[in-house]
Order: structure tokens, then C-alpha cells, then sequence
């Protein structure tokens, strides 16, 4: 295994070094080579879905993800995709009917905020892999390649409904690295899972955290500290990019010798966040912290996707309405640090009234196994407080406003017409604590039924240890 | 009167006298036309009347008598129950968990301990720390309240304590101690499970040799623990108090069952419990209740592989009785944790009695609470609903018979940001 892998690596070795020199000795004689391009898909997605049969569920109350109830209803899922929800839908052949009387059924839930795999059961110093605390930049380093698909909590969550996660870095560093965007179904190696074609995410963390990892490794110590080194690390990326545009301006100009830039990974991510391909989602909790960040936002001129945890995002929700920034929120959460002081239970209610987008997250692997619970006590709580939203719009938390500040919600997020097959039957209102997911098809395919165990994915770790294949 | 009897005495003194809530305006309040859970033999009446008297349960009866001289309170529609124990918190101790000042469930190492036996957070207490009232409104009228990590054998004696008249929240100070015998007790001691277990055996051996003997300053002793927690552990070894052990796993778990043959007397509770389903019966054949959180159910370590939300329902089908709600700053969820149990397997009667009555009886104080029964203090919270539904919520919190002002920081923040201002900083506007 060891051996074949070496060898693979040598292959590639020699490949790139082939090419290199390649172009130096042919470079004089020859008229205009290529300009050089990186790689920008280096660990491309293996994702495969499982075949499947069509589906027709039907006798449903069925909300669409995007504001729509349909009561009594069917939906009609065949080959991976959404093809309609109605009541006179019949279903093709070889096709099964699923009778979901009394039954709900909804997108699947899409969790913006995880560290499944990055931080994985069990917890041990071994499996501390979320958090490259070594710099407070570090937008070099890639989560996706922390992430060890044996955790036991890709199931767990599956369980709870969660057909689609991204998972981040964690918020020890000012810039923490890359996030990425996987399908629920584990598998051997998180290529496997990564979402096809999805944006790459980057962590970014404000206020506590990384003045509290660094206070005493050579800074920032402070909220200054922190915004300086944003704003240092966006210049540099600004200073790198020119470097690459003059590389193939030369080129283009028809100016030979133009030397190829040296690649700095740390620069070329945060240069991508800039352009607007890599998605920046942001751990930040005050408001003022939040107000700061909007005006960096301008300054360096890039788009912030969501601020996540944001527990003040209720004192603020007009100008991230006015700004397009989401906020991805608990429900509840508050207080187990200072910067979580204010947290209050209608946070999220506020900011959808604000017509801001918000985004439940769980940022916990047993949260994330009941987000459609934390979507209710919001929901309820806001209904308390006069806020009068309905479940259906509600469920844009859970699934569409995710799968947008994600870039993915062209493929999935909602029931509509052509989009991923990605669908839970509850066994109930979801917004009960009682409510089950029972059946949790990702891109057509049914991989988690609740009445099956032998149906169930068991994680490698768990083979031979006590509880296996138990209901869990 | 050597210093050891004048201790136990002071605390019968404390156990004999532990009303210390105190109801100032003597009312007497009806609850009339809800659905009440008694927690009591009474079960569960549709529309009931509960009377409350001088601060306690006068009776719940059926339907809707004739009242005079009641203040009465309404609640059709909506479902009694008596006020949540929170089993297992800090609160009162703590405001900001981290990073945010002094944490009061936490200690460094102190010579005045050498186990942290004779901690005792009944001084720390902050009836007016913010958490108090976000528990209160949302029905959770009593707490168990200890220290988390020590960095030693015991966190501590714990207190019971009520969360309504602020001048007194002590029901019951050095009410039950809290030690770990899992992965995360060997870490602090010795490193090993074989270095925690000798030290145990140690700790408990010499509170027993110490009971009847004096400990004063002048008194000779050679034992490894200090005077201050060879008292503090002496109630313990005698059973008049519980000691709270933090076992997760199922080999964990026997160790406990197996020390508690061993001494009798001994009035253990485990907490966590986390693999407890795999020996149930064990557990309810030698009587050992359990503090557990039923949401855990990932492999989080060696110590709890075989963790499943079923652990709740299989523990309680053994005839173990269950107790729910280890949180501080969200105590307050502890009902949407027993939702989850019930989801799960745990009946729902079992779910509620795990915050209220399974809770009182553990920690000795069913007498005065966990039910609405004749006599006892008239914590009672009426729901808009379900308890256990997360949708649903505390409306009215009756504590001591007092109705508590619905109000908590966290209230006053929505009410101030509920309609955003431009015509002035949001610092004026009050709610």
C-alpha cells in the first residue's frame, strides 16, 4: 500500500517536473506557449450517488423549502432529481411509492457550520485536526484535508436529516483556512463526499478566539490586532494578485521571458477570496465586531457570505440586510464566552423580519443532529414576540439560505423542479421535538430509513466496538 | 463538644430549617381549569384546581370548586406542572463561562484541600446573576449547583438552591459531593484509572475511620486528606448525603455498582451514565438513580462507545430511575433534552418526571419538591402546551406560591431591538 502509494506521488513528481522543463527549453525557439495556469481543482470530487429507483412519496404535507406548503401532497423524485410536487402524479415504472400519510416531507438540511471529520469523535489530541494554530493566517491550509470520514458523526447527523454540510476550519486563526462543501454519505476518502462543483468556503474569526490563541504567541492581543491583520493579509493578497496580472499581461503583451510568479498558497486563496470564487464565511459574535468587519468588506472591496454565530446579529439585522451578508445562528446558544453575552432567543426571527438572511447552524456534532428543532424554538420564540413567521418560510433557514450562502442552491436547498433529489420524510411536524427523520434520500437515493437498522451506515471505527449497528 | 459534632450538628441544624424562602405576602392563589401533572399519586387531571396556601400546595383537585378568598389564576388550556430541578448545574456560580472573570466553578489547587472535598460553593452563590432569571422564566424553580473541575478527587459539596426570593437562595447547602471515576477523573489523578480508584477507596476508608472521632486543630491525624474534607466526607461514607460519580462507560459503571456493594451505606449516583443501558438491570437491582444527558450518543471517547439516544428509555424500562439536565447558562433546555428521551424511548411521564420528582427524590428534598402535593413549596409552572415540545413555553412561574416576574436580561434585550431606532442610539431606548 505504502510502496504503490510512493510510487503514484514519484509518478506525479516527474509529471510536473516534465512540464517544467519542457517549457524553459522550448520557450525561445517556439512561438507563444500558454501562460502558465494553476491548478485550481487539485483534489477534484470523487462524489458518486447511489443508483436509485424513482419515488414517488405521496399523502405528504410537504413544504418546498422556499415558502410553499403543499397539504395531502406527492413529490416525484427520478434520476436524482426533484420533478414535481402535485397531486396527480403517478410514478414511472420500476418507480416505488412511498406512502407518507400523516408524514412531512422537506429538503434536506444543509448544516453551513460543522467541524465533522475535522474534529472528530473520539475527541482526542490525535484527532485535533481542525485548528492549524501556528499563524493567525493560515489560509493555506485546507479542511478537507483534516477531514477523516470515519467519524462516526456524519451518521449521527444523517439521522437527524442532514443530507449536505460545510465543513470549516476551526476560529483559532484570524483567517483559518479553507472550508469545503460535502454530501452527506461518507465515504473512504472525503473526496468522495465533496459536493460536485461547489465553491470553496474560507474560515475567517473575529474577536476572541484568535486574540486569546495568539495573545501570547507573538499577537494580535487585541480586536485591533485582529482587524490589522485582516487588513495586513488582504493587502498582501491585493499585492500578490498584481503580481499574477502583470505575469499574464506580460504574457499576453508577447513579452517571452516573463517569469512565473512563485505560487504562495496562503496568498493565492485569500487573492480567490477577493475575486469573489472562494466564499468567505466569518465566526463573528457582537455587532460591533460585525459593523467593523462590513467596512473591511468595502475597503478591500470582496463579499462576506455569512457571519457565523453572530448572537448580535438582531442589534445590526438592517445593515446585513442592507449589506447581503447572511447570519448563521443557534438558536439559543449564549454566554459561555463574553462575546456570547447577548445572545437572545429570538436572534433569529429578528433577522429574517429584517428581511436579512438567516441561517440556522449547529457548529456542534450533536446539534447538527437537530437542527429542525432549533429552527422551531426560533420559530416559536419569534411568534412569542409578534414576529409571525410560517414554518414553510421558516424552513428557508434550514435548507435554501444555507445552500445560497454556500453557492450550491442552483443544485440543491429547495423541492423545485431539476434540483438534487436531496429529501427527508419526517415522521411528524418537524417543528415537534418528537419528529423523526425517517427517510433521507441524497440525490434520489434512500440512505438513511429509520425503520430499517440493517440500512444504516456504520463507520469503521465502530465495527467491533460496543454499540455497533445499534440505534443510535 | 468536639468540632466534628458541633458540624453535624449545624448541618441537621440546616437540613431541619431548609425553608429558608421565606413568602413574605402570605396569598392564597388558585390555578383553575388546567391540565395538571402532579408528579404525585394523584397522576395527571384534566382540568384541574391547584391551591396554593401561604406559599405551599394546599390540594389539587378535580374540576372547579367554589373559591373564596383566592386570587385566581386562569389557565385553561394550558398544562401544570411543578416547577423543573435542574439536576446538574453551576448555576449561580458563573456568569460568562470563559475569558470573562471569576468563574466560581472552578478552582486552582489550595492547600486548604487535598481531595476538594471540602469546597463549598453555598459562599458563591449570586442569586442576581443573569442566568438566575433566564432559567427562572423558563420554569426551572430549583438547582443542583456544584463546582466542575477542581483539579482533584471531589469537585466539592454542592447546594440545592431555589432561583426565586433572591435574599435567600439556599435550600440546602453541602447538599451531595461530585467526583469522576472516568477517563476525565484518571486524567487529573495519576493519569490512570489504578491511581484514581486507590485514591477513592482512600478518601472514603478515612472518612469512615474519622466518624465519632474529634478533628480539631489539636487532634492527632495521619490520614492523607485534610480535617476540612474528612468532614466534608463524613455525611457521605454515613449515606446522609449523595455522592455524584461521573462514570461512563459500562466497566466504569461496575466499579461504582461494585463499590457501592461494598459499602452499603453509600448513596451513589452516577452521572453521565452514558453506556448505563448496558447494565440496567445491575443499576436498578442496587438501586442507583442516574443524572444523565440523553442527547449523547457519539463514540466523544473510549469512555463512551456505546453511547445511543435510547440510553434514557432502556435505563428507565430496567426500572432506573432517571433524572435529565446537566447545562448552566441553558438549563432552561433541559425539558427539550427530555423531549429527546421521550423521542426516543423514555414515556413521556418518565421525561417529566426526570425534571421534577426523579430529581427531588434523588437529592433527598421530595418532601418540599418535585410534586404538587398538600404541603409542599408551591414551585409550579403553567405551559402554554407540552412541556416537552420545544414550541412550547413557560407563561406564568410560581415559585413559593410567589409569581415571578417574567423578565430576564435576555427579554429586556428583544424588547429593546425588537424595532430598531434611528432617531436616537438604541442605549436610550429603554424596553
Amino acid at each position: 500500500m505504502k510502496t504503490s502509494d510512493n510510487k503514484r506521488q514519484l509518478f506525479k513528481l516527474a509529471a510536473v517536473v516534465g512540464f517544467f522543463t519542457l517549457m524553459s527549453c522550448s520557450d525561445k525557439d517556439k512561438p507563444k506557449q500558454a501562460a502558465f495556469q494553476i491548478n485550481q481543482n487539485p483534489f477534484p470530487s470523487t462524489y458518486q450517488p447511489i443508483a436509485s429507483n424513482s419515488v414517488l412519496i405521496t399523502n405528504a404535507t410537504i413544504l418546498d423549502g422556499i415558502g410553499g406548503v403543499f397539504n395531502n401532497s406527492s413529490v416525484l423524485l427520478q434520476d436524482g432529481k426533484v420533478v414535481a410536487i402535485g397531486n396527480d402524479l403517478s410514478v414511472p415504472e420500476n418507480g416505488v411509492i412511498v406512502d407518507a400519510k400523516g408524514k412531512w416531507v422537506t429538503p434536506g438540511i444543509i448544516d453551513v457550520h460543522s467541524h465533522l471529520g475535522v474534529f472528530a469523535a473520539p475527541g482526542s489530541t490525535a484527532h485535533s485536526d481542525g485548528n492549524e494554530a501556528t499563524n493567525p493566517v493560515t489560509a493555506e491550509v485546507w479542511a478537507e484535508h483534516s477531514i477523516w470520514p470515519q467519524d462516526a458523526g456524519f451518521q449521527r447527523a444523517l439521522s437527524g436529516g442532514v443530507t449536505v454540510m460545510q465543513i470549516l476550519p476551526g476560529s483559532a486563526n484570524l483567517v483559518g483556512g479553507r472550508g469545503v462543501t460535502v454530501k452527506n454519505l461518507p465515504g473512504t476518502s472525503v473526496q468522495d463526499m465533496k459536493f460536485p462543483d461547489a465553491p470553496y468556503g474560507m474560515k475567517m474569526a473575529c474577536g476572541e478566539n484568535p486574540k486569546r490563541v495568539y495573545g501570547k504567541k507573538g499577537g494580535p492581543s487585541t480586536r485591533m490586532g485582529n482587524v490589522a491583520g485582516y487588513r495586513q493579509a488582504w493587502a498582501d493578497a491585493q499585492d500578490y494578485q498584481r503580481t499574477w496580472d502583470q505575469y499574464y499581461a506580460d504574457h499576453e503583451a508577447g513579452k517571452q521571458h516573463a517569469k512565473v510568479p512563485k505560487r504562495d498558497l496562503k496568498l493565492e486563496t485569500l487573492a480567490l477570496a477577493l475575486k469573489g470564487e472562494i466564499l468567505v464565511h466569518m465566526h463573528c459574535y457582537r455587532a460591533d465586531d460585525m459593523g467593523t468587519m462590513l467596512d473591511v468588506m468595502k475597503e478591500f472591496n470582496y463579499k462576506i457570505a455569512a457571519f457565523h454565530h453572530a448572537v448580535e446579529s438582531y442589534k445590526i439585522a438592517d445593515q446585513l440586510a442592507q449589506a447581503g451578508v447572511c447570519s448563521a445562528m443557534w438558536a439559543d446558544w449564549w454566554g459561555f464566552k463574553f462575546e456570547a453575552y447577548d445572545g437572545i432567543q429570538e436572534n433569529i426571527p429578528m433577522v429574517h423580519a429584517a428581511k436579512a438572511c438567516a441561517i440556522v447552524h449547529s457548529d456542534s456534532d450533536l446539534g447538527i443532529q437537530r437542527l429542525n428543532q432549533e429552527a422551531a424554538k426560533a420559530w416559536a420564540n419569534g411568534r412569542r414576540a409578534g414576529i409571525d413567521i410560517s414554518q414553510a418560510e421558516a424552513w428557508q433557514w434550514l435548507s435554501a439560505n444555507p445552500a445560497k450562502s454556500l453557492g450550491i442552491f442552483e443544485q440543491t436547498g429547495s423541492l423545485e423542479k431539476g434540483k438534487n433529489a436531496d429529501v427527508v420524510i419526517w415522521s411528524a411536524d418537524p417543528f415537534s421535538t418528537y419528529a423523526q427523520a425517517e427517510h433521507v434520500y441524497l440525490d434520489g437515493a434512500l440512505i438513511y430509513d429509520r425503520n430499517d437498522p440493517a440500512s444504516w451506515a456504520v463507520s469503521d471505527f465502530e465495527l467491533g466496538q460496543p454499540g455497533e449497528g445499534d440505534s443510535k | 463538644m468536639s468540632k466534628l459534632i458541633k458540624y453535624s450538628l449545624l448541618s441537621s441544624i440546616l437540613l431541619s430549617s431548609t425553608l429558608l424562602i421565606q413568602v413574605v405576602d402570605a396569598k392564597n392563589i388558585a390555578i383553575v381549569g388546567a391540565k395538571v401533572h402532579t408528579m404525585s399519586s394523584q397522576g395527571t387531571l384534566e382540568n384541574a384546581t391547584v391551591l396554593i396556601q401561604d406559599g405551599k400546595i394546599q390540594k389539587v383537585l378535580e374540576g372547579e370548586p367554589a373559591l373564596a378568598g383566592y386570587d385566581i389564576i386562569n389557565a385553561k388550556g394550558k398544562v401544570v406542572t411543578p416547577g423543573l430541578i435542574g439536576a446538574s448545574t453551576a448555576l449561580g456560580l458563573v456568569d460568562v463561562g470563559f475569558s470573562g472573570g471569576t468563574n466560581d466553578s472552578q478552582s486552582s489547587l489550595t492547600s486548604i484541600s487535598k481531595s476538594g472535598a471540602a469546597f463549598d460553593v453555598s459562599y458563591a452563590i449570586n442569586p442576581d446573576s443573569s442566568l438566575m432569571a433566564i432559567a427562572r422564566i423558563e420554569g426551572v424553580t430549583t438547582a443542583a449547583t456544584s463546582m466542575g473541575r477542581t483539579g482533584q478527587l471531589f469537585s466539592g459539596q454542592g447546594a440545592l438552591i431555589s432561583l426565586g426570593d433572591v435574599s435567600k437562595p439556599l435550600l440546602q447547602a453541602r447538599a451531595f459531593i461530585s467526583t469522576r471515576v472516568g477517563s476525565n477523573g484518571a486524567d487529573i489523578i495519576g493519569g490512570s484509572r489504578s491511581v484514581l480508584w486507590v485514591s477513592l477507596e482512600k478518601a472514603l476508608a478515612e472518612a469512615k475511620f474519622a466518624i465519632g472521632k474529634p478533628l480539631t486543630p489539636s487532634d492527632e491525624w495521619h490520614g492523607e486528606l485534610s480535617k476540612a474534607d474528612i468532614a466534608a466526607l463524613i455525611p457521605v461514607v454515613k449515606g446522609e448525603i449523595p455522592l455524584l460519580v461521573d462514570a461512563r462507560r459500562a466497566a466504569d459503571i461496575r466499579q461504582v455498582i461494585a463499590l457501592k456493594q461494598r459499602q452499603p451505606k453509600l448513596n451513589v449516583v452516577i452521572t453521565y451514565a452514558t453506556e448505563g443501558w448496558r447494565v440496567a438491570k445491575e443499576l436498578a437491582a442496587n438501586n442507583i438513580p442516574v443524572i444523565l444527558d440523553p442527547q449523547a450518543n457519539l463514540p466523544s471517547g473510549f469512555d463512551q462507545l456505546g453511547s445511543t439516544l435510547k440510553n434514557a428509555g432502556r435505563l428507565a424500562a430496567a426500572g432506573v430511575k432517571v433524572s435529565i439536565g446537566m447545562e448552566t447558562h441553558n438549563i432552561r433546555l433541559a425539558r427539550q433534552h427530555a423531549g429527546n428521551a421521550v423521542a426516543n424511548g423514555l414515556s413521556w411521564e418518565q421525561g417529566l418526571a426526570a425534571l421534577t420528582i426523579n430529581v427531588a427524590e434523588l437529592y433527598g428534598i421530595n418532601n418540599r419538591l418535585g410534586s404538587l402535593e398538600a404541603g409542599k413549596l408551591a414551585d409550579v409552572v403553567i405551559w402554554s402546551g407540552d412541556p416537552l415540545e420545544v414550541t412550547e413555553a413557560a407563561e406564568l412561574v410560581l415559585i413559593a406560591g410567589e409569581p415571578v416576574e417574567m423578565q430576564s436580561r435576555q427579554s429586556k434585550l428583544r424588547d429593546r431591538y425588537l424595532r430598531l431606532q434611528t432617531d436616537k442610539p438604541m442605549q436610550y431606548v429603554r424596553p
